[in-house]
């Protein structure tokens, strides 16, 4: 089996064995049918390119075509253990509503984005007055499906103004994952996180 | 159980008959009796009967779906998908598909001689595709298949794989529903009315008792099937292969005659089609597509009808199909969802319409190939 992206074999890692998982933006399905061998899990995905839906049913899996914005409210409540959301959010019509429908599915939500706090991006807009093009963003402006770009400081902010409990925090700084929060919003490309239901149902 | 390679149940254009004491029970409370069902197998069926793939057919369809047509001369409609290193692999599955109920290709219909030896005419009570799907499932019984690996249909095809998953579920173990729905909306009853009103208004129809008069309803078949045929295709489609082009001429006659390429085109598709259809046949399987509706015959909602489903599931719709459209596939997979079924679900951009289905649309086919990887790879076929 290829080896796993570093920022899903994170998220895999999160995830305990046997759970339903949710994962939407699954492309191809690397990361649900890694779950699925290696975990005994209940994968489920969607995924918006009809080539990613395609390679995913060739693994076995079941992934339905379809986006974030408009087809999480087809899901009952609390019917995933974890819903998964890696490099995503930032695309989305609605970021904020699409964490509410994700936290009212699933009992826990991994969400994972660029972080546009990072020094890279903040030298292109501070030095240059130019967007930042970067491994972790790796398009110009005018062609990125990047609507909704946040930095990490910001995203906890939504957490805090919305009253999301935030479980866990990694930040992947050279593509090692940490969680020292000292910095992060600076020196970290990517941020994951686990935030845990509103309101729990056991 | 041992599979004897020459047992006559298996193989090309077989029938089965179920006398008195087997008679199938007609959603409209009838027995109906006797029941012959004719069907073809492809591949073989292993010895514990556990590589079976089921086709249904949709509504002018039939059995002969990777086999000459014993009328036309043509491949099998569904030639494309199906034979041996095909995507439905015959190599290593045993293929079955039944004629449906109602038809006139072979399966008990109108055309079928009744119990004083006359044809049935329009005495054959109205069927359902609960009632096609029931056949099968004594088809399957017969051949000694408890459960199949998959279901897979378009189009009336794939209403009764939702009947299969509805009333059979643990006969199941995959499905795929190709443009389809879950019951048929009121711009589908009304397009299928036309085509019988046609059928009627013809004067050789007789009240449906025309097979012994030596002359068929031909003219209102052929314009039912004219009407049909433009709802299986879409304008863009119509538009790309026929355009305002002239049919043989320079320039419009003036007249009523086919002056356009989409006329002519049109009149061919009448006129071939009654070589090989009965236009009683046509008006008992439109009526049991009408009559479909999963949740309205059992008065539950559709995430409760299909909750004992433990079938894998592939809903596949196409962009250009406006007879059913996305929002129809959408809305069993919503179903699917909410009912914690696993499934699976694709739109396909294709120009071609309804019909998508039956041609070379390679996105459906990477669609299709990975749905029977799986099923394959899951069963260990």
């Amino acid at each position: 089996m290829k080896q796993l992206r570093p920022d899903l074999a994170i998220i895999a890692n999160a995830i305990t064995s046997g759970s339903r998982v949710l994962d939407i933006g699954c492309g191809d399905g690397a990361l649900l049918e890694h779950l699925a061998s290696h975990k005994n899990v209940d994968a489920r995905g969607i995924e918006i390119s009809r080539e990613g839906v395609s390679a995913a049913v060739a693994r076995g899996l079941s992934v339905i075509q379809g986006n974030a914005d408009t087809d999480l409210a087809d899901y009952p409540t609390a019917s995933f253990d974890v819903v998964v959301l890696s490099q995503t959010l930032q695309a989305t019509q609605r970021p904020d509503a699409v964490l509410r429908e994700m936290l009212r599915i699933g009992k826990r939500v991994i969400v994972s984005f660029p972080n546009f706090g990072h020094w890279r991006a903040r030298l292109s807009v501070a030095i240059h007055g130019r967007m930042p093009v970067t491994a972790a963003m790796p398009v110009e402006w005018y062609e990125t499906a990047n609507i909704h770009l946040c930095t990490i400081a910001d995203f906890e902010a939504l957490c805090g103004l919305r009253q999301y409990q935030i479980a866990k925090a990694i930040y992947l700084i050279g593509g090692q994952p940490s969680q020292r929060r000292f910095m992060a919003n600076v020196l970290a490309e990517q941020g994951l996180f686990v935030l845990s239901a509103l309101v729990s149902d056991s | 159980m041992m599979i004897n390679p020459h047992d006559d149940r298996y193989g090309l254009n077989r029938t089965v008959a179920f006398g008195p004491d087997q008679p199938l029970e007609l959603d409209c409370g009838v027995r109906l009796s006797p029941l012959t069902i004719a069907y073809e197998t492809y591949g073989t069926l292993n010895s514990d009967a556990s590589n079976a793939v089921l086709i249904c057919h949709a509504l002018t369809g039939d059995h002969y779906v990777a086999s000459k047509h014993p009328i036309t001369g043509k491949a099998g409609w569904w030639d494309r998908m199906v034979g041996p290193g095909k995507i439905i692999d015959t190599s290593k599955l045993c293929v079955i598909c039944a004629n449906v109920l109602g038809s006139c290709m072979g399966t008990t219909g109108p055309t079928s001689l009744a119990p004083d030896g006359r044809a049935w005419a329009l005495r054959l009570p109205v069927i359902t595709i609960r009632d096609m799907v029931k056949a099968q499932a004594m088809l399957l019984d017969y051949l000694g298949v408890n459960s199949v690996l998959a279901v897979i249909g378009g189009s009336m095809g794939g209403m009764q794989v939702l009947e299969w998953a509805a009333t059979y579920p643990e006969r199941i173990k995959n499905a795929a529903v190709i443009a389809s729905a879950a019951r048929h909306s009121a711009q589908n009853i009304a397009f299928h009315e036309v085509g019988r009103q046609a059928i009627m208004a013809d004067p050789n129809w007789r009240g449906g008792a025309y097979y012994e008069t030596g002359s068929a309803p031909l003219a209102g078949l052929a314009v039912a099937r004219m009407a049909a045929h433009i709802t299986y295709l879409s304008e863009a489609g119509l538009t790309e292969k026929f355009g305002r082009r002239l049919q043989n001429r320079d320039a419009v006659s003036f007249g009523f005659d086919a002056d356009f390429q989409v006329e002519s085109y049109l009149r061919h598709q009448g006129l071939s089609f009654v070589e090989r259809f009965d236009a009683n046949s046509y008006l008992y399987i439109t009526r049991a597509m009408d009559y479909f509706d999963i949740t309205g015959s059992r008065g539950m909602k559709l995430a409760e009808v299909l909750r004992s489903v433990r079938a894998r599931f592939c809903v596949v719709s196409f962009t250009s199909d406006w007879l059913y459209p996305t929002l129809e596939s959408r809305h069993i997979v919503h179903a699917l969802t909410a009912a914690g079924a696993p499934v699976s679900f694709v739109e396909i951009d294709s120009p071609f319409g309804h019909d998508s289905f039956l041609l070379d649309v390679p996105a459906f086919d990477d669609v299709m190939r990975g749905f029977m990887t799986s099923v394959l790879r899951e069963a260990g076929v």
